[in-house]
């Protein structure tokens, strides 16, 4: 369980409170009006954005000032997920093994989590020359070697088109479901809350309200909801 | 934010830092132990000390002054060969001084291409030793380094400023009034302060045009009380002025200076709609062909006399281009062993008064360091088994101030990019240089390289202090060529020389690029 106690963040003139938890094995999705903190809850789950009070708890255990790396977390931000100079495999490699040495059954797992995201043969090629969906799959393939029992999705397919993105958050569906981790994923659009989530995490004024059951509150939204819903 | 978690540390930059700034305190040190205030300076020193600020002074004045026509003209004409010139204009920064004295010589000397015109027109001819020579060597060099700066400037006037003159139908006095006066009062004045602060500590242009009672520079004056008079208290008293002299005016220049346009990127001429008149078109003409000539022909005399001069060059050339050959891969070692950690921890930090280590390297001269290490080194080992380190040394560490403001920025947009990804998968420390950033720096790394390649295998300096016969770089092997009056093996030594600046450059700066492609 991800438990989030008394947690306050402040940057600049942006606060941040939440004080929630997260079964393990949920699919949660994170909404809320441009710039009410979606992204900085996420960067504080991940490390990278300092917690001014309170605590970030996985299974009882405190991470909350440990190093982004030795987190329980595989994260996928909204741009430059992979490094542009290094091959797919070398960039889904670095999942594994921080040195990028990989024995020959690394290789192997990095093959096989190729080949589940659908972009065998590929492996030696450079982001740039895949497609967008493609570029997304192979950071997919990363979350799934890295083997984190928390993924957090910061909107990496923000810039796909409907259908792609669609594409992507069935197999993030497949994936989570296959390794049975728990995921948080910031995103804008109604439709991929149904599509995804068992459970929405609302953030609006300065608060992420505790998690509620997805279809319960899309049918029903409290009024700040449905003020963003429009 | 508060401090934002990076992927790397700064330990080791720390210590690089540590190594820079004991390097240069150890040749203080040195020179602590011989100088012997109050002795040592007389009259000679006191016209040393005049003639050096003079020299820098008229360089600096010169060059600014001179860069406005051409960088003017150069600024406001599209032509066949613009980009070509642009670019050359950056190649004084690779270019070995004595080449550039020799292609001088061959020009402005005794029997050089002007001479030989006005013997012809039967008007009296120019000499081009004392301070005439020092001040138009410096001119060479930093003239295309002024009219760069300047050019930048006129770059960063908006293309509708030039819209909005050209529709209010501004006369070219009111152009001159409203876009270009207020352009060069902010350029000019640092230009001109970069440019003395480098004359005040140039050595090799003294050597070999200057000289004597009325023509010494500082750098030279501790070049003659160590290798003529091995007078060690003598040249320690001229290195402590020479600190205090060089190292002032670097500080107080500090404020002044503009950033140095390294690279390109200036290519591109702004729409203008101004100055189409006939006679503005002529004297943008006239300028820039003179300019163009000035800086070319020099460099078409040695390739000339070059071409003649390879064959007729003795063995100890081949020799010493060996040399020196190692003398630039060990310098280029030393500054990337140095530099990479150093400009990694600079660009960890906010901003940067680190940045500052850089340029002990400028202020301290590399006679004054060579002087202060000679004299340590002395009594423990022998300074001459040691002149090709510590050659190589000292020349990564006057490139150093340079290849930090190469690789900082390089350095800075790679952990902008990817500086989270790598932390985020744990990829720290030696991973993160590994897969991160010496992958995404590689260019300017590149750079960095051949940049101090070309200027350590270019150097006479510190060479000149320590060296015996034997070893010998191709720069000081060329000077003494030239002054056994064998013309021609010097002129071809001159050609092998520029050659090698010019591929170590290329091959670094292109060759990291083309892999950071692949």
């Amino acid at each position: 369980m991800l438990r989030l106690e008394g947690l306050s963040i402040h940057q600049g003139s942006f606060d941040l409170a939440a004080d929630l938890s997260v079964e393990q094995g949920r699919k949660v999705a994170v909404i809320g009006p441009s710039g009410s903190g979606k992204s900085t809850l996420l960067g504080a789950l991940g490390g990278f954005v300092p917690v001014a009070a309170g605590q970030v708890l996985w299974q009882e255990i405190a991470i909350t000032h440990a190093a982004p790396g030795a987190r329980p977390i595989a994260m996928l931000f909204q741009d430059n997920n992979l490094f542009p100079h290094l091959s797919v495999a070398q960039n889904v490699g670095l999942g594994l093994r921080a040195n990028l040495r990989l024995d020959a059954q690394d290789r192997a797992r990095v093959a096989a989590a190729l080949d589940r995201v659908g972009l065998e043969g590929m492996a030696d090629r450079k982001p740039s020359a895949l497609s967008g969906g493609q570029q997304s799959r192979a950071a997919l393939a990363r979350v799934l070697v890295q083997d984190k029992p928390l993924v957090l999705l910061d909107e990496p397919f923000a810039a796909l088109g409907p259908a792609l993105r669609q594409d992507m958050l069935d197999l993030v569906s497949a994936l989570i479901r296959e390794t049975g981790a728990t995921l948080l994923m910031v995103t804008h659009a109604p439709e991929d809350v149904l599509r995804i989530a068992d459970e929405v995490i609302f953030v609006d004024a300065g608060r992420a309200e505790a998690p509620t059951p997805a279809a319960e509150i899309m049918q029903n939204p409290p009024p700040a909801l449905r003020a963003y819903l429009g | 934010m508060a401090q934002r978690a990076q992927p790397i540390s700064g330990t080791s930059g720390i210590v690089a830092g540590t190594c820079v700034v004991a390097a240069v305190l150890l040749a203080f040190v040195g020179i602590g132990l011989r100088a012997e205030p109050g002795t040592g300076l007389g009259p000679a020193e006191g016209q040393a000390i005049r003639f050096t600020v003079m020299q820098a002074a008229l360089s600096a004045l010169i060059s600014v002054t001179l860069a406005v026509p051409l960088a003017r003209a150069l600024a406001r004409r599209e032509m066949p060969g613009r980009t070509l010139l642009v670019t050359l204009l950056g190649a004084p920064f690779i270019l070995p001084v004595i080449v550039a004295v020799l292609g001088l010589l061959a020009i402005f000397g005794r029997k050089g291409w002007v001479n030989q015109v006005l013997d012809i027109l039967d008007l009296p001819s120019l000499s081009i030793y004392g301070l005439h020579g020092v001040v138009l060597a410096h001119v060479f060099f930093n003239l295309p380094l002024a009219t760069r700066l300047l050019l930048q400037g006129w770059q960063s006037i908006p293309a509708e400023r030039f819209r909005l003159a050209a529709q209010l139908n501004l006369p070219p006095a009111m152009i001159w009034r409203t876009l270009e006066w207020p352009l060069i009062v902010r350029v000019l004045p640092g230009a001109a302060a970069l440019i003395f602060v480098i004359c005040l500590t140039s050595f090799a242009v003294a050597l070999t045009l200057g000289g004597g009672p009325r023509a010494t520079t500082i750098e030279l004056a501790i070049f003659q009380a160590f290798r003529f008079d091995f007078d060690l208290s003598k040249a320690a008293m001229l290195s402590v002025v020479q600190l205090v002299l060089a190292g002032g005016a670097a500080l107080l220049a500090l404020w002044v200076i503009p950033a140095i346009p390294l690279t390109g990127g200036m290519d591109r001429p702004v729409q203008r709609w101004d100055a189409r008149g006939g006679v503005q078109r002529l004297t943008d003409a006239l300028v820039i062909a003179l300019g163009a000539a000035f800086l070319l022909l020099p460099l078409l005399s040695v390739t000339l006399a070059g071409l003649v001069g390879l064959p007729l060059m003795p063995a100890s050339v081949w020799q010493a281009a060996f040399v020196s050959l190692w003398v630039a891969a060990l310098s280029v070692a030393v500054l990337l062993a140095v530099a990479l950690p150093l400009a990694g921890w600079i660009a960890i930090r906010a901003r940067g008064s680190a940045e500052a280590i850089g340029l002990l390297g400028l202020s301290a001269s590399p006679l004054m360091i060579g002087t202060g290490w000679f004299i340590l080194i002395n009594p423990i080992a022998d300074p001459v088994s040691l002149s090709l380190p510590v050659t190589a040394i000292v020349n990564a560490l006057m490139a150093l101030p340079f290849a930090l403001r190469i690789l900082v920025p390089g350095i800075r947009e790679a952990l902008a990019g990817h500086g989270r990804l790598c932390l985020s998968l744990g990829v720290t420390g030696w991973s993160a240089w590994r897969w991160l950033i010496l992958p995404r720096a590689l260019p300017q790394i590149g750079f960095a390289a051949g940049l101090t390649g070309a200027l350590s295998i270019g150097d006479l300096g510190v060479i000149a202090l320590f060296a015996d016969p034997d070893r010998a770089t191709l720069p000081l092997q060329m000077y003494r060529l030239m002054g056994a009056y064998q013309t021609d093996a010097a002129a071809g030594a001159a050609l092998l020389l520029l050659m090698m600046a010019l591929v170590i450059f290329w091959t670094c700066d292109r060759g990291a690029r083309w892999y950071a492609k692949t």
